[in-house]
């Protein structure tokens, strides 16, 4: 009877893990929703921009399921995302990748925050043939390895700055400029590098200052004293929001004057809110900026969704949340073009998406970098003590006049 | 390779004057971790975490409206009794155990702070102002921001005190008498456990100090607690424990030689050449004491 008893039980879980499995291979498409995945930084040293990234998500979510959801072979479709906390960590981004698409059967995937966990989960995601649309990843050498699944919505890490040296140039009438630089060794400061670099080389410019600074590094008077010293024309830095932080501090301290400074990263270390007046005439690589001219059905505009997003957060949106909001536009539209749920058909809509949405035109271009929509550069420029960020390049979009050379300290008040 | 700097003498002075100034600050986080080290034969590897802690005490009080300034002393205070908190909890468990316990033991105190600190403070990067203004000298070739003055300031007066209170004062002896002897201070009465509390909460509330200046000359950060550290680990073993004079020194140097290599090295081997440093004068300590051995001998 006993022995009756066990061969029962194992009978009974035998059916229950068959049934569960079968389950999970459905999961992609669970009733009315298409199940999408993400691992993203909820914890550890990302997790203000992952917020963000995570909030861009689900702004879209909710929007597009409210305004008639994904229509594939006549019938609608919701969208879901199952998010997974990865720490901040790479590996354990690699190990929850798998276990989206194992165990929990996702078949298309959203991108985490950062170049660096993206290169993380990439592997993965081309292992499996699961098309990641991503939009926190930058650097260039996720777009040169040949991946097939991989659709990053933004502009390459090495465009970035690449506009600030040709601005300069063209501040200095044409005549070719003196370049100092300070990038922190990450793969994405030294993406941002390698456009200058290309810049420098196309516009005859010289580099007179190229300095790499550690991780861990958060003192640049060196490189500052080093400026003082060489009088360039344009000093560029980016290290994140540390580097912009730190940056601005020390220039202002050490009263080194340059005619023009680029960096990255001010929106994300609020530039102008820590600094106030101090960051002012900074120039700023931006992926994008409410006052753009894009448009879209769900979003309207850049400034709707700028005002939306405040409603629904309690914050003005930082663009890592626009770029995400904009991935699932995406995901929308080639669901619709492929007409189906296969995943190689979804892949091959991706790859010849080109759409505008209220973030900018997309078009993926052989690696799968958006090559439709230059970055932009603004200014931060203040009126007493309130700091705004004031959009100067490319012309067509400016909304102010870029303020050059930067006065001198001397000239301050 | 670049010879910049000595093309320029002004630049000569100005890494000399950036790198005392922060060794000095160094030196001082330093100090507490050389302090209980000795006393306790204790490596705390949250050190950094305690200092950028104290940071964001001064941080809070900034954000409150208060000038962070005068987190030098709110700070060191609170920072005191985390201290004290943290040995009657953890430390005093682990204290009479091996080296290798104590490390894991303070790694995983260095890891529940940053989270904590992150989930209360949260990951973004963070600066107090403390709208000091500037020193410039030579006719503007030489810029000293007076944050870092003031910081240098500060750490010299607070070393210089607690050198005194260990002179002068009753804990003062106990503390130098457990760390010659902790068995015998026992034996003649002294409260060892009260001492080794003491001792960690007077580390903590150094490292208080060290972050509220960070705070105003350099940038705070959750996660970046690790490089000071190392950085004081290494002015330790560069100083040895219990000298004072030697830490400043040491600590001094080592921001001098981390600001010359910046400079004809390159930035990016700014942290690789102290580190080639601290093995250099590892080798070169054995061999003097296998000399002194031999000579014994």
């Amino acid at each position: 009877m006993n022995k009756l008893v066990k061969i029962f039980t194992i009978f009974i879980s035998a059916i229950a893990l068959t049934i569960a499995s079968i389950s999970s291979s459905f999961a992609k498409v669970e009733g009315e929703y298409i199940v999408l995945g993400s691992a993203i930084s909820l914890t550890g040293k990302y997790s203000s921009n992952g917020v963000h990234t995570q909030n861009g998500y689900n702004m879209a979510v909710e929007r597009i399921n409210k305004m008639g959801g994904v229509k594939v072979g006549g019938k609608s479709y919701k969208f879901e995302i199952i998010y997974y906390d990865d720490e901040s960590n790479p590996k354990r981004a690699a190990q929850l990748a798998e276990r989206l698409i194992k165990q929990d059967g996702v078949h298309y995937m959203l991108g985490p925050y950062s170049s660096g966990l993206t290169k993380a989960i990439a592997p993965v995601t081309e292992k499996y043939k699961i098309p990641m649309v991503e939009a926190n990843g930058a650097s260039r050498s996720l777009f040169t390895k040949g991946y097939k699944y991989l659709f990053a919505v933004l502009s390459p890490a090495n465009q970035y700055l690449e506009v600030a040296i040709d601005l300069a140039v063209e501040k200095n009438g044409g005549k070719p400029v003196k370049i100092a630089q300070a990038f922190e060794q990450d793969a994405f400061s030294q993406d941002v590098r390698l456009g200058i670099l290309d810049a420098a080389k196309r516009t005859g410019s010289e580099i007179i200052i190229d300095d790499k600074l550690p991780k861990e590094l958060n003192d640049m008077a060196a490189t500052l004293a080093k400026v003082k010293a060489t009088k360039p024309d344009v000093l560029v830095v980016s290290g994140h929001t540390k580097g912009a932080l730190t940056a601005i501090r020390q220039i202002s301290e050490m009263k080194v004057d340059v005619p023009m400074l680029a960096m990255t990263h001010c929106d994300a270390a609020k530039l102008s809110k820590q600094h106030g007046k101090k960051s002012e005439y900074a120039l700023c690589a931006s992926q994008w900026h409410k006052n753009l001219s894009y448009k879209d059905k769900f979003f309207g505009s850049g400034k709707k969704y700028d005002k939306d997003f405040k409603k629904e957060f309690g914050y003005a949106p930082p663009y890592q949340s626009a770029e995400s909001s904009a991935a699932l536009l995406v995901f929308k539209d080639a669901f619709e073009r492929a007409n189906s749920f296969d995943r190689d058909k979804v892949r091959d809509a991706l790859k010849t998406t080109e759409m505008q949405t209220f973030y900018g035109n997309i078009k993926f271009g052989p690696g799968g970098q958006n090559v439709a929509k230059p970055m932009i550069l603004f200014q931060v420029r203040c009126k007493g003590d309130t700091c705004e960020n004031k959009v100067v390049a490319p012309t067509k979009w400016a909304s102010d006049k870029f303020y050059h050379p930067i006065p001198k300290w001397s000239e301050r008040s | 390779m670049d010879f910049l700097i000595f093309k320029a003498p002004m630049l000569m002075v100005q890494a000399s004057l950036d790198g005392i100034l922060l060794g000095i600050l160094f030196a001082l986080i330093a100090y507490g971790m050389a302090l209980q080290w000795g006393v306790m034969n204790i490596i705390n590897i949250a050190q950094g975490d305690l200092v950028i802690l104290g940071g964001y005490i001064a941080y809070t009080m900034y954000l409150a409206g208060i000038h962070p300034a005068w987190g030098v002393i709110v700070s060191p205070i609170i920072m005191y009794f985390v201290g004290w908190a943290l040995y009657k909890l953890v430390i005093n468990k682990v204290v009479d155990r091996d080296l290798f316990i104590s490390i894991l033991a303070t790694f995983g105190i260095a890891i529940v702070f940053q989270q904590l600190m992150n989930f209360i403070f949260g990951a973004d990067v963070v600066v107090a102002q403390s709208e000091y203004g500037t020193t410039m000298l030579f006719d503007n070739s030489v810029t000293l921001p007076n944050s870092k003055i003031f910081s240098a300031f500060i750490s010299v007066l607070y070393a210089v005190a607690l050198v005194v209170y260990m002179k002068k004062s009753r804990l003062g002896r106990a503390i130098r008498a457990t760390a010659q002897n902790a068995r015998a201070a026992k034996i003649l009465g002294v409260d060892t456990e009260k001492v080794y509390a003491a001792t960690f909460g007077i580390n903590a509330a150094l490292c208080g100090i060290a972050g509220a200046l960070i705070s105003i000359t350099l940038t705070l950060h959750p996660y970046v607690g690790l490089p000071y550290t190392v950085r004081s680990f290494m002015i330790v073993i560069v100083a040895g424990l219990g000298n004072l004079p030697a830490v400043a020194l040491s600590g001094m140097g080592l921001g001098l030689f981390e600001e010359f290599a910046d400079y004809i090295l390159g930035t990016e081997f700014r942290i690789g050449a102290v580190f080639m440093l601290l093995v250099f004068i590892l080798v070169y300590r054995r061999f003097k004491l296998s000399k002194k051995r031999e000579y014994l001998k």
